[in-house]
């Protein structure tokens, strides 16, 4: 399998207890606990005040991630092409029209219709930045951030530009807290760039790995303490990320591949 | 502008609509310019609009290995694989470069959200699922693909694109570069969606549901008709003997408005001219295009004036949701199937139901069929969060 490289231009990272990439590269460093009292949830720059209260947990922690990692990479978000990704998308919003389809179906709001497609993240993304680019929103079950990465990461290196890519998931509630397992909010973005440009940087080294492979779980408390989340499968790479490790971590894409990765020191 | 890119072959192509399961039902529908549509008895809930349902669903359940897959959206995903051979050209791409050398990328809007909807109709007393019902591979947008991949016996990456209305089409683009990359030799990809209460009733919400079959651009529409479809394509290196190529495909955003297209149509032709760009051809060069078309009123006016603007005279533009209905997530791959059977039989398709043409529609839109070989058709599809895709097939000379 070859090799492929990408530079990680900016990071964003979302979780009650370490809202920001700093904070959370300080808690995965274990250079400082987690906060608290935790964070309720994210405010998005990019939205104006009206929105930003507005906006479905799902929407607001995208776009906090999101521009965080724009932000960090100096790139204007406008240019960016975007892969937006989650597990179960908006798992709040899907409990109530499955409640209210069951009794009342006629009586279903039509802003909770329309935010409740997969890309209502990637549009209010688009929408906030002017962003004519293209964007997507893929999910992929227990390695949606796997898949989002490696999505990303291939229009990169075939489209020779920089990708925002950007997943989160919400906690599940209702009657779907009954089969679907999610707590609390995680999200995550990178901007990643073709090739090694960027001194100083880090750059990522990637790979598809054919066979069966266990998700490796997350290292430190405060990780672990988030994995409960649909999202779970990014925590080993962003702790690998804050502590700049450079020993290779496989991330399960699915039942039969993994995607090797590895930061070049 | 994106660098031109080469060609896919399409090796093996099937959609199965409200016309029946195949390419042969939805080839004699099209040649016959009529609907498939019925009004709607979907559901246990009444709602006056006509929908296209794919018949027999109820009756054809999933073989026992795949009983814990078990839905409607999965159903119409097995049938749809049965159809035209794809399920054995599935397999012998697997044989052939090996399992995980082929990915598996779909999309769909809803999945199996449908069986999500009826486990809250009968929820326990705690109000939790019904025991048999907790399961979790099912209740997630990925459960479509990962199906369909555990039923071909794949070990490749597999996605689901869920970007509502253009899903399906974008699959064509996230398969092109995973080949182009050399992450894989082939790719399985499309699109199902069945349905279901949460879209009749959705759209009804937003007062887009059409209470008589839809009418593409009609002066006298009245909104969309939906629908249920899947379909598939098995997508290759180019060779020499090709028949039927992918050329190139656009996407874009509009950045405007979660539900309503941009009015100067902006995304719509970015993706057109990124798809242009791709395949390494002028707008000149396309014969046909296959219009998202919904019915809808502004969806229509918008598209009906980029048309205007960017063809020629001599292209022959239509829509055929009034023969499919919308049928959301799945549309992409069915209009890419259309474009196929026309550029393969050549015909260029009509537009069924419409009668009388909006006069912000250009000569270009036409509502018979015509007999014309022809060698590039476009394909327009559009979705909800302002998310637009353009595709471009071809017929190469070789085979003609």
């Amino acid at each position: 399998m070859n090799c492929h490289r990408v530079t990680i231009e900016g990071v964003g990272f979302w979780a009650p207890t370490m809202p920001g990439w700093p904070m959370a590269q300080a808690v995965l460093r274990g250079e400082a606990g987690p906060q608290d009292p935790p964070a309720r949830r994210p405010a998005p720059q990019a939205l104006a005040p009206a929105e930003r209260r507005r906006a479905p947990d799902t929407v607001a922690l995208a776009l906090e991630v999101a521009g965080e990692a724009v932000a960090a990479s100096g790139r204007a978000a406008a240019a960016l092409p975007s892969v937006f990704a989650s597990s179960h998308g908006d798992l709040a919003i899907n409990d109530h029209l499955c409640s209210m389809l069951a009794g009342t179906p006629t009586l279903i709001s039509p802003t909770k219709f329309h935010n409740s497609v997969l890309n209502a993240a990637a549009g209010y993304w688009t929408m906030a930045a002017g962003c004519h680019a293209a964007s997507t929103a893929i999910t992929a079950f227990e390695a949606s951030f796997a898949n989002a990465l490696l999505a990303g990461a291939v229009q990169c290196a075939t489209d020779d530009h920089p990708v925002l890519v950007a997943a989160y998931d919400i906690e599940a509630v209702g009657a779907l807290a009954s089969v679907t397992r999610s707590t609390g909010l995680l999200a995550v973005a990178l901007v990643l760039a073709p090739g090694t440009t960027r001194p100083g940087a880090p750059v990522l080294q990637w790979q598809l790995e054919p066979g069966t492979t266990a998700a490796p779980a997350p290292r430190c408390e405060p990780a672990r303490a988030l994995a409960t989340n649909a999202l779970a499968d990014a925590l080993p790479f962003f702790e690998t990320l804050a502590c700049a490790g450079t020993a290779p971590i496989t991330l399960r894409l699915g039942p039969a591949l993994g995607l090797r990765l590895q930061l070049l020191g | 502008m994106p660098a031109r890119i080469d060609p896919l072959r399409i090796s093996a192509y099937t959609a199965t609509t409200a016309a029946g399961p195949g390419r042969q039902a939805l080839h004699e529908a099209l040649r016959a310019n009529r609907s498939a549509l019925r009004p709607n008895d979907f559901g246990p809930h009444a709602l006056d609009t006509w929908i296209g349902r794919v018949d027999g669903l109820e009756d054809a359940p999933l073989p026992e290995p795949w009983a814990p897959w078990e839905c409607r959206n999965n159903r119409l995903a097995w049938l749809g694989l049965q159809c035209d051979g794809f399920l054995s050209a599935a397999l012998d791409a697997r044989d052939r470069y090996g399992p995980a050398r082929v990915a598996v990328v779909l999309g769909t809007s809803t999945s199996s959200i449908g069986a999500t909807e009826e486990a809250y109709r009968s929820l326990d007393a705690d109000g939790r699922f019904a025991a048999p019902m907790r399961l979790p591979r099912l209740h997630t947008p990925h459960s479509l693909a990962m199906f369909v991949r555990e039923a071909l016996g794949l070990e490749g990456p597999c996605l689901t694109v869920s970007t509502a209305c253009s899903s399906s089409a974008k699959v064509f683009g996230d398969a092109e570069r995973m080949i182009r990359l050399g992450l894989v030799d082939a790719a399985i990809v499309g699109g199902v969606d069945t349905l279901c209460g949460s879209v009749l009733f959705g759209f009804n919400s937003l007062e887009l549901v059409s209470p008589e079959p839809c009418r593409p651009f009609d002066a006298q529409r009245r909104g969309i008709s939906l629908g249920e479809a899947a379909g598939y394509a098995l997508l290759e290196r180019a060779q020499a003997d090709d028949a039927l190529r992918l050329l190139g495909y656009g996407e874009a955003s509009d950045a405007h408005h979660m539900s309503t297209p941009h009015p100067q149509g902006v995304g719509a032709e970015r993706a057109l001219d990124d798809a242009l760009a791709r395949a390494g051809i002028h707008v000149g060069a396309v014969d046909t295009i296959n219009l998202h078309g919904t019915a809808s009123a502004k969806n229509d006016e918008v598209e009906a004036a980029l048309v205007a603007r960017r063809f020629g005279t001599g292209v022959h533009a239509s829509a055929t949701k009034g023969l499919t209905g919308h049928t959301l997530g799945a549309a992409g791959i069915v209009e890419a199937a259309i474009c196929l059977l026309g550029l393969e039989h050549g015909w260029c398709w009509g537009t069924p139901n419409t009668h009388v043409l909006d006069a912000v529609c250009g000569p270009q839109i036409r509502l018979e069929p015509q007999r014309r070989a022809h060698r590039v058709a476009l394909s327009h599809s559009f979705g909800f969060g302002g998310n637009n895709c353009a595709l471009l097939f071809g017929r190469t000379d070789e085979s003609r």
